[in-house]
């Protein structure tokens, strides 16, 4: 399970290219040529102080930004290609927001049946018993009928990631999943991204809760500036910063 | 006293005279019968073509910056530019003038006077709907089209399933004036011979030569129905709140 020996025995999940993101007609280089790897099964933890484009970058892994440069392969296709039918792809990489984005005019147990019901046409029944099977895992089954604006934040969390499960997505991505909650809340998302990861869950997440980069990560990526300044195990990235810049970094952050 | 009682005696017959004598009150019958007919199918047509147009200018605005170039975002200000067209037309001639050009104009050949009148109220009012449901669709966080996308949704089923139900709630209410106005708006279908209910007490009115009894009467036909569609709405609107807190 180290960085090491990860390129000769494990699958590549998805691959980025000299991925670029410029605004302004390039004014502006929110990605600046970023390679990066994600095997099958492993956590990727990105950090970075804000503004790094760690987030820009996870949202072109999915094309919620379309990358103005540089390819994204999943699964070995290129989804950046103009001809990939990306929603098909979507379908297999589940993804959680800061702000948890959940439907305020559906219950539940619809937030969470409604893409498995319309895209993979699953019944009614099979959808709702996944979900609530989801649900008991979470320890939420007994909100299944209540609106989300009667949740509380972690629970808001806990719901937007169960409801990406509910596609049996490939990978997750977690862009900041703990930024808007109160402080007494992240731990409950926490754990169950913990518990995701142990059940083998490709996950890549950015985070700036290094206690769980630390604890759950495979291999941490330190982004600045656009690029990738430092990639490697969670011990070394936090015992022996190699750059300058990730000192600094760890320095306000620990 | 006496002359309390002969007022009333002197409705009293007036009544009788405009709206049972010679069964007048069939005017006023038939004529709104015309008038919810013409009413619920322009209302039809209006949410239909504001709820396409509306997609339309706004996906257009929203993707301004990110979309790529090619024959996808051509076609895309085309239509956009056709609405836009549209919207200008529409909103910026009376609906009068819009209703007589399409029965002497367009539909110079055809007789059926109901169905220009629903096509004519119906096309207008789409220029209005278009811009309240655009509005709806603005007001929606863009997290929640992002939500909809990550679970692999293409762009029209997040639209249908995630935005518009929001957006249809946010703008409930001027869209209940949109159609109070259409249902007003109906009454000059008579610049057609179309005899709706406003024709029909103008008929009365000729007729009898008496012009309070008919005129109040088809007015209080109006509030009546008016009245009875807020109290619906607000209903319905009660209803669409229940997932806020």
């Amino acid at each position: 399970m180290t960085a090491n020996n990860q390129n000769t025995d494990r699958e590549v999940l998805i691959r980025a290219e000299g991925l670029e993101k410029h605004f302004k007609g390039g004014e502006i280089k929110a990605l600046d040529g970023i390679d990066a790897e994600v095997y099958k099964g492993e956590v990727v933890v990105v950090i970075g102080p804000s503004g790094s484009g760690k987030s820009t970058f996870l949202r072109c892994l999915n094309l919620l930004e379309v990358p103005t440069g540089g390819k994204v392969y999943f699964e070995g296709t290129d989804i950046t290609d103009p001809k990939t039918n990306i929603n098909v792809h979507r379908q297999k990489m589940g993804m959680v927001f800061q702000h948890f984005n959940l439907f305020p005019h559906m219950t539940i147990l619809r937030n969470m049946t409604i893409a498995p019901m319309k895209l993979h046409k699953l019944s009614r029944e099979e959808a709702e018993k996944k979900a609530t099977a989801l649900l008991e895992r979470v320890g939420l089954a007994d909100r299944a009928h209540a609106y989300p604006s009667q949740l509380s934040g972690g629970q808001k969390q806990r719901i937007a990631i169960v409801r990406a499960l509910c596609m049996d997505p490939e990978v997750m991505l977690f862009d900041e999943p703990t930024s808007a909650l109160d402080p007494e809340m992240v731990g409950e998302v926490l754990d169950v991204m913990k518990q995701l990861a142990r059940d083998g869950m490709t996950m890549v997440v950015v985070t700036h809760e290094m206690g769980f980069a630390r604890e759950v990560g495979d291999r941490v990526i330190f982004m600045d500036y656009g690029k990738i300044v430092e990639e490697n195990v969670p011990e070394l990235i936090f015992t022996k910063p190699g750059s300058e810049r990730l000192r600094n970094f760890l320095a306000k952050v620990l | 006293m006496t002359d309390l009682a002969l007022w009333f005696e002197k409705m009293k017959d007036n009544f009788i005279l405009n709206f049972i004598a010679d069964n007048r009150w069939r005017y006023l019958w038939e004529g709104l019968k015309i008038t919810l007919k013409v009413t619920f199918f322009a209302v039809l047509i209006g949410i239909a073509i504001g709820v396409v147009v509306a997609v339309i200018r706004s996906t257009y605005d929203q993707t301004a910056e990110t979309a790529r170039k090619g024959f996808g975002r051509m076609l895309l200000g085309l239509l956009n530019g056709v609405c836009k067209l549209y919207l200008t037309v529409i909103r910026g001639t009376p609906v009068v003038v819009q209703l007589m050009i399409t029965y002497y104009v367009i539909f110079v050949s055809s007789n059926d006077k109901v169905m220009v009148a629903i096509l004519a109220f119906g096309i207008n009012s789409g220029a209005y709907v278009a811009e309240i449901v655009r509005s709806g669709i603005m007001s929606i966080d863009r997290g929640q089209f992002e939500a909809g996308r990550s679970l692999g949704f293409n762009y029209v089923q997040t639209m249908w399933n995630i935005i518009i139900p929001q957006a249809f709630k946010n703008v409930l209410p001027a869209l209940a004036n949109e159609f109070i106005v259409l249902l007003k708006e109906t009454s000059v279908s008579g610049f057609i011979g179309l005899q709706d209910l406003t024709k029909g007490g103008d008929i009365i009115r000729s007729r009898t030569y008496s012009a309070f009894m008919p005129l109040i009467g088809v007015a209080i036909i109006y509030l009546v129905m008016v009245m009875f569609f807020s109290w619906l709405v607000g209903k319905l609107e009660r209803r669409l709140r229940i997932g806020d807190r």
